[in-house]
This record gives C-alpha cells, structure tokens and sequence, in this order.
C-alpha cells in the first residue's frame, strides 16, 4: 500500500534527521575541546607542553608560580570564554525567540548600555549601588544596572502588554537615554577614568576569576534545563502569536519568564567580561541555520557554537601579537563577520539537516 | 457533546464588536459555515470562542463545559483554531511544524505514536512531498495547507477555521474542504468555518450562518441562507440560488 510506505517513510526521515543532529551537537562539543586545549597552550610566556600538561592534571608539579600562571590566568580565561560564549549565545537565542525576530540579540532591550553606565558611575564618581563592596565596585554597579534594566522593562511591559513590538521600542528608548548618560559621565571622566571606561566597554575576558566562573556556570546550568523543559511552547511561540495562543500557550508569561532569565544572563555576561558583541546574534543564528528551530537542540547548539566562537576568539586575541592579550569585543566582530558572511553564502537556500 | 452559544457579546476594550450571538445545537460531524462580508465580526467571533478574546458576556458551552471558564490547556485539547493570516519563517520543516503542534498537549517526550499521528495526517491532506521542506520556503497556498494539517493533527472537538482557502486555487479549495469535512465525520469534530465563497458553502456546510455588524442575521440551511433577501441586503448584490444536475446550490450574483 503506498500509503504506508510513504507514511513509513516520513517518520524514517525524521528519526534520521534527529539523529544527525545528536551528531552534530558531538562533532561541535569535540571541536569546543579542541579549541580549549589550543587555548591554553598558547598565551604570554611560552611554556612547554609537557610542562602545561603536568600542571593540567596536577596542579603544584611545577611549583605555585606555574601554578598561579596557568590555573589562574590560561584556565581561567579560557573556561571563562565557554561559559560567557555559551551565555551570551543562550540569551540570544531566547532574545530573538520570545521577540520573534531573528534580529535580537542579548543586548536588544540596551542591557549594555545601561551596564557601562552603571560601570563608568563607578570608575568615575566611585559611587557604588552597594556600600563596601570593594574592588568589586566596578562588576557590581554594571550588574545592577543591567538588571534594574530589564526590570523596568518587565513593569513597563506590564503596563502596556507584552508585545514584542513594544519591549524593542522600549529598548530602543533605554538604549538611547544610557549613552547619553554615559556620554556626560565620559565628558566629565579625566583623562585616567576615560581611558578605564572604554577599556571596560571594549570587553575583555582577562578580568577572569574562579569566583566568576562559578557563577555564571551555575547559572547556565539553570538556564539550559530552564529553556528545555518550555522547549515545544517555545517553538511554537515563532509560529506566531495568535497560533501560539490557540495552541493553550500563555503567551505573556512565557515572554516575562524568559525575559527574566535572559536578563540574569545578560547582565551577568556583562558584568564579568563587558560589552561583547556579535557572539550573542551569531551562535543563535548559525545553530539556526544547522539544525533548525526545534528547540530540544537549537538550545544546546547555540550554547555550543557560542562557547567556540568565544574560545576561537579568545585563542586569535592572544595569538595576533604574541605577548599582548587584546581585548576579545575587539575580536569577536573583526573575525565573526568575515566566517558569518560565509555562512550566509554558503547556505543559499533555506536548508535544514 | 453538542456545542452551545448563548448571548455572547465581544469586543474590544469598550468597543463592542459582537453583540447577542445566539447558536444552539451544533452537533459533531456538522460543517458549519459562517459567511458575511469583510468586517463583519468573524474573525472576533471565533477569537471569542478559542479564548484568546475574552467574552464580555454570554456563555459558550461544549460538551456541557463552560469554554470561558476552561484552563489553557483544557481548551486546547478540546479547541483548534486556524488564524487568518499563518505562514512564518521560522526554520523548522513542514513535518516538525505538525508535529509542534501535536506537542503541546501531549507530553515532552517525541514517541512513535506522535510521528505516527503527523505522517497520517500529512498523507491524508497530500502533503506528504513537502514534509522535509523548510515552511519558510512554502507558497502561500501551501502555508495554508500545512496550518490545516497544524490543527487536523490534534483531533480536536471544535475546530475553527478563519478563511482556510482564501490562497488557495481552486483545485486547493475543494481538496482541503474535503478533508476537513472527511475529518470532521471520521474524528466526530464540530468544524466552523469562515468562508468568502458563497457556491463553496453550499457545496460543503450543513449550516450556514450569516453575520452582519457583529450580529447574526440568519441561521438554517445553505438552501435556505442562500435563497434570502437577507444575502441580497448583506453582500448588496442581487442573488438568485439555482440547483445543479447534481443537486448542489449555487449563487448566481450581480451588482445590483
């Protein structure tokens, strides 16, 4: 009977399509391994191998200096590109989810811009949200003010209904007021302060920490199960609104809840390393063009993608000039536009595995 | 498990659109057709009755259950509703879409049943070639025809359909009435359906309702409706209902 071969054959193709994609997620995660190893062989000071092998697997078999170099400095930087990589590209991929528009990123609802005036109120005022924080004065203030950010989003929303449409042109609103406040806080900065804004602006993954990276682990770690468990309603909500809604999807819940857990991410990300760009609209946008918009894997591919992007980024920074560390929001645009541009080209049509 | 409609007036904010909707009885298997011109309150009437407008009075009841007062989910596994406008780009293949849709009543995990469910319906409605397509790359009419398998795939109670052939040709049209009239029969379902096409009404619906300014005009038969002053009034032409060979109706209409 035709009728069941072709049915037959349907349900054959889709179990081989998911199975590719299994594939696909190992085939990225085996070259994110690759790229740390890469990552921490190379930087200021050339060790051997051997001796960066030995502190890998233990860390006092070459005293605590070696120790303090590599588990402190090459480790941490580049755990800290993965997790903020694989952030930054979860929250984007959410971001342009919940507005539906494949344009969002992270940054969207101008999460950054409020984060480096939150930052340049320290640097130059020294005036912190949170007394006697110490050096922590600089991550804090951005960090509370990303956040109080999306706050005011969510309770303007409230307001007047969360409609996709409505949260962009708010952010557009916040995006514009934060740099110009930023802009007086940068007119008034001597010469010292300004030099130290834009530095934090520009992003850098050498503010790396073991406090910091355990952090924002553990909130990836609630993110990615976060994002799973609302995977089908998720999907749905690009079919458009009106289906999703007749599909028994609470809409306006589900875009607060995840509008909350992009914000954590967002202002997270921000805080620790600064404004990096593009990684947060690229990993969500190629894992797209991979495996589609199922969410089951879109999620976990754009955390995969961004975390490489992150540590490829992070191995090119170091490698330019040997002996200097540029800052990576440099990077990420300098060598993420050329390999984006190429995967627009090469995926002419619309082709999904 | 009839459907039953009592007073319901809708709108939005302070702006009533429907006012006093009256239907009773629709029993499962029935097609029914609600026709009248653009603007006429359709699309709020059937928004009204998926809960994505809420009602500002008057009961809707299925089954003996008042819809108004349902959980989301409870509706959604009795209610599918097809909106006016569907077709999108997200990145995701024809057999996915469908079986997104399938998902979000049954549980998280995909089981044989499941793709077993969609391939059914894609092979019942032709559509089994573009089921590794990407929809983004569909035309207008096949958007159209994969939102038809979206909601045939959830064997719902009620199915509400706002335009489903309006990008459709004609071959389209009938194939898709059909199946939707098969699967009402076959899944015992109530189907409403908004329809510009007065000769496919007839063709297809047991009933037929007629709105106007958010009130219904007339309700019965298409031979009845069709045969109406009322149509003439409505549409502002002049109709006049003839009988096929066959023995379907169909409207003869001129500009006045």
């Amino acid at each position: 009977m035709a009728y069941v071969i072709d049915s037959d054959h349907m349900q054959a193709r889709y179990r081989s399509q998911i199975a590719r994609r299994f594939g696909i997620l190992a085939v990225v995660f085996a070259l994110l391994v690759v790229s740390f190893l890469i990552d921490i062989t190379n930087g200021p000071g050339d060790f051997p191998l051997g001796v960066i092998w030995d502190v890998l697997l233990d860390k006092s078999a070459h005293g605590v200096k070696m120790e303090v170099v590599i588990w402190d400095y090459r480790i941490a930087i580049a755990v800290t590109a993965i997790v903020v990589g694989a952030i930054l590209s979860v929250a984007g991929a959410q971001m342009q989810t919940i507005l539906n528009n494949p344009l969002a990123e992270p940054f969207t609802l101008g999460v950054s811009s409020a984060a480096s005036f939150g930052a340049s109120l320290a640097i130059v005022l020294g005036w912190s949200i949170i007394p006697n924080v110490g050096h922590l004065i600089v991550t804090l203030n951005a960090f509370i003010f990303a956040l109080g950010t999306c706050g005011f989003i969510l309770f303007a929303t409230r307001l007047k209904g969360v409609g996709a449409e409505t949260m962009i042109l708010f952010g557009i609103a916040i995006f514009f007021t934060f740099n110009a406040a930023l802009a007086m806080m940068q007119y008034i900065a001597s010469e010292d302060q300004l030099a130290r804004i834009i530095f934090w602006m520009m992003g850098s993954l050498s503010r790396a920490s073991w406090d910091k990276i355990s952090i924002a682990a553990v909130l990836l770690a609630i993110a990615i199960p976060f994002s799973l468990i609302r995977t089908w309603q998720l999907t749905a909500l690009r079919m458009g609104e009106e289906s999703a809604v007749s599909l028994g999807i609470d809409v306006a819940r589900l875009r607060i809840e995840m509008l909350i857990l992009i914000s954590f991410l967002a202002a997270t990300a921000v805080a620790f390393v600064g404004t990096v760009g593009f990684i947060g609209l690229v990993g969500p946008h190629i894992a797209r063009m991979i495996v589609g918009e199922d969410q089951r894997f879109f999620i976990p591919l754009s955390a995969l993608v961004g975390a490489l992007a992150m540590s490829i980024t992070s191995i090119v920074s170091k490698t330019i000039t040997p002996g200097v560390i540029y800052p990576v929001g440099i990077i990420t645009a300098l060598i993420g536009v050329p390999v984006f541009v190429s995967v627009i080209l090469s995926t002419r049509k619309e082709r999904l595995s | 498990m009839t459907l039953q409609i009592s007073d319901l007036s809708a709108g939005y904010g302070k702006k009533l659109i429907l006012q006093d909707i009256c239907l009773d009885k629709i029993k499962p298997g029935h097609f029914v057709g609600v026709i009248g011109p653009n603007a006429a309150g359709k699309s709020t009437f059937f928004k009204s009755l998926t809960g994505i407008l809420k009602p500002q009075s008057g009961a809707i009841t299925l089954d003996g259950q008042n819809v108004v007062a349902m959980r989301r989910k409870q509706r959604a596994a009795k209610i599918a509703y097809m909106p006016q406008s569907v077709g999108c780009n997200a990145a995701l293949t024809v057999f996915e879409s469908v079986l997104l849709a399938l998902k979000q009543t049954s549980g998280w995990r995909v089981d044989q049943d499941n793709l077993r469910e969609v391939s059914e319906v894609l092979t019942m409605l032709g559509l089994s070639h573009l089921s590794d397509k990407g929809i983004g790359a569909l035309s207008g009419g096949q958007s159209q025809m994969v939102a038809v398998a979206q909601v045939l795939v959830r064997k719902p109670k009620l199915l509400l359909l706002d335009e489903p052939t309006s990008a459709l040709d004609l071959h389209h049209q009938l194939s898709i009435l059909t199946a939707i009239r098969d699967a009402a029969s076959r899944f015992d379902m109530i189907v409403m359906a908004a329809l510009h096409d007065l000769n496919l009404a007839a063709k297809f619906c047991d009933r037929l309702v007629l709105i106007r300014d958010g009130r219904i005009l007339a309700d019965g038969e298409p031979r009845e409706i069709l045969g109406l002053e009322a149509i003439e009034e409505t549409y502002n032409i002049q109709a006049s209902i003839e009988q096929t060979k066959s023995g379907t109706y169909y409207v003869d209409a001129r500009l006045p």
